[in-house]
């Protein structure tokens, strides 16, 4: 059977910087990946990310994920794309299958997942027609196909992901009709926010998506107030003229390799949902598995990156590749920087429930 | 909600409606496993990454009990839809290894 020191699944921003950090420190890495081009998400971002300077703030994702695939091949860090990884067995055998034909089984002495997440959906009367989508999905067209998924956009969520693709989809040319937000409050950072907001576009807080209307495609949505208990309020509800829906309605942690393995999971509602344990060093409540990004807790780049260095870091050292004390610089140097990435307003409610899942019980 | 609304399909994949789902859930079936066992809800190609968290949502909501009760803990592999012909094409490169 063929052996690596570590197998890392997903090339986003968690998986290329384990694999980077792993292959680092002397580590015989292999990283596979589902898609035909690596770096997941971040060739997605044309914004400029946030954080201090030490974290990329100011350089935009696409830049970041130029970087760090340059950095990989630098280390020769061997990459296996259009690979499926299908399950763990063993607790150290990871089967995948490469071009949905051949498939194999490698024996890895240690496992990073770095899964990512999946968007979670809204269900209205419907929403199964052409013209709904998810954020994601309309983001994915417009930066890297290049294709508009529609004129006349209604976004469903007013979080990061749901300002900042209304400002991309802008950029790209559509018109947004509306941002519907079903809590009291907006979700997303001011300075992505504010500029959908000069740009004309409504936002309607504390309102929900009814339906929408359309024979063969979306060709409106009706939109009604709530109330305090989040139930809609008869006689509120209007119509808008669109072809398209966006549902930025947050993420759920891809779990599956993770759970099928026999992780054990903690319930974190503030991080996406059930997510594997997992402790400062990134290992899971399997010796051999740590996690990384989206996976562990749904955050954001910056944190999946770091968290990625972490569970390389750890993996490696765990193979007896670094001395105790170059792990320990290492370690605290990451350490200190995610704590920066969770503090402030937005960053100290992820902090919390980041420590809840650590100090759960380990099982 | 009108009664109509409930034939909206809430695992689009297998094409489960939430009349289906509610209907399984009176009878006593009250995990997301359970909804999948009963009405293929989850089984489709997707495996149930859009569907789960709503089904949770929808057991959760109609029975009072926590999503983390509801919620599957555990998953079979494949976790991809693969073709049984690519298993039997499995490299068995032990013997050349070894």
């Amino acid at each position: 059977m063929m052996e690596r020191d570590i197998v890392v699944i997903g090339s986003g921003p968690a998986g290329l910087c384990a694999a980077i950090e792993a292959a680092e420190a002397g580590a015989k890495v292999l990283l596979v990946d589902e898609n035909a081009k690596p770096g997941g998400q971040l060739f997605k971002q044309i914004h400029k990310f946030f954080g201090s300077r030490e974290h990329s703030a100011g350089v935009r994702g696409i830049d970041i994920g130029t970087l760090l695939l340059q950095k990989a091949e630098e280390l020769d860090i061997e990459v296996w794309l259009n690979t499926e990884a299908c399950g763990i067995f063993d607790q150290d055998k990871v089967w995948v299958v490469r071009d949905k034909s051949t498939s194999l089984t490698i024996h890895a002495k240690r496992i990073i997942l770095a899964t990512g997440a999946n968007e979670n959906v809204v269900n209205f009367p419907g929403w199964t027609l052409p013209g709904v989508m998810g954020a994601g999905a309309a983001q994915t067209m417009i930066n890297i196909h290049r294709v508009l998924p529609g004129r006349k956009i209604l976004m469903i969520g007013s979080g990061n992901v749901g300002v900042i693709v209304s400002y991309q989809l802008l950029q790209a040319g559509a018109q947004v009709k509306a941002v519907v937000e079903a809590a009291p409050q907006l979700g997303g950072y001011g300075v992505h926010t504010a500029k959908v907001r000069r740009a004309g576009v409504p936002f309607y807080t504390g309102h929900t998506v009814l339906e929408a209307h359309g024979t063969d495609h979306v060709e409106s949505a009706v939109i009604v107030k709530l109330d305090a208990a989040w139930k809609p309020i008869a006689g509120t509800e209007f119509s808008v003229d669109v072809d398209t829906i966006c549902i930025a309605a947050g993420l759920t942690p891809a779990v599956e390799l993770a759970f099928g393995a026999g992780c054990r999971s903690v319930n974190s509602p503030v991080l996406g949902g059930l997510v594997p344990w997992h402790d400062e060093s990134m290992r899971t409540s399997i010796p051999s598995i740590y996690i990384a990004g989206d996976v562990s807790g749904v955050e954001e780049a910056s944190t999946a990156m770091e968290e990625g260095r972490m569970a390389g870091l750890s993996a490696a050292h765990s193979l007896g590749y670094l001395e105790a004390s170059r792990y320990r610089s290492r370690f605290e140097a990451i350490n200190h920087n995610l704590l920066a990435l969770r503090s402030g307003m937005f960053g100290q409610k992820r902090r919390d429930a980041k420590e809840a899942i650590m100090a759960a019980r380990k099982g | 909600m009108a009664d109509d609304d409930k034939d909206m399909f809430i695992c689009r994949c297998e094409e489960v409606t939430l009349r289906e789902i509610e209907q399984a859930i009176d009878e006593g079936f009250v995990t997301v496993t359970d909804i999948k066992r009963v009405t293929r809800a989850g089984m489709g190609l997707c495996q149930g990454r859009t569907c789960t968290k709503t089904i949770a949502r929808i057991i959760a909501q109609r029975t009072g009990k926590p999503l983390e009760e509801v919620l599957p803990k555990s998953y079979r592999y494949p976790v991809r839809p693969e073709k049984l012909q690519v298993v039997e094409n499995e490299e068995f490169n032990d013997a050349k290894d070894s």
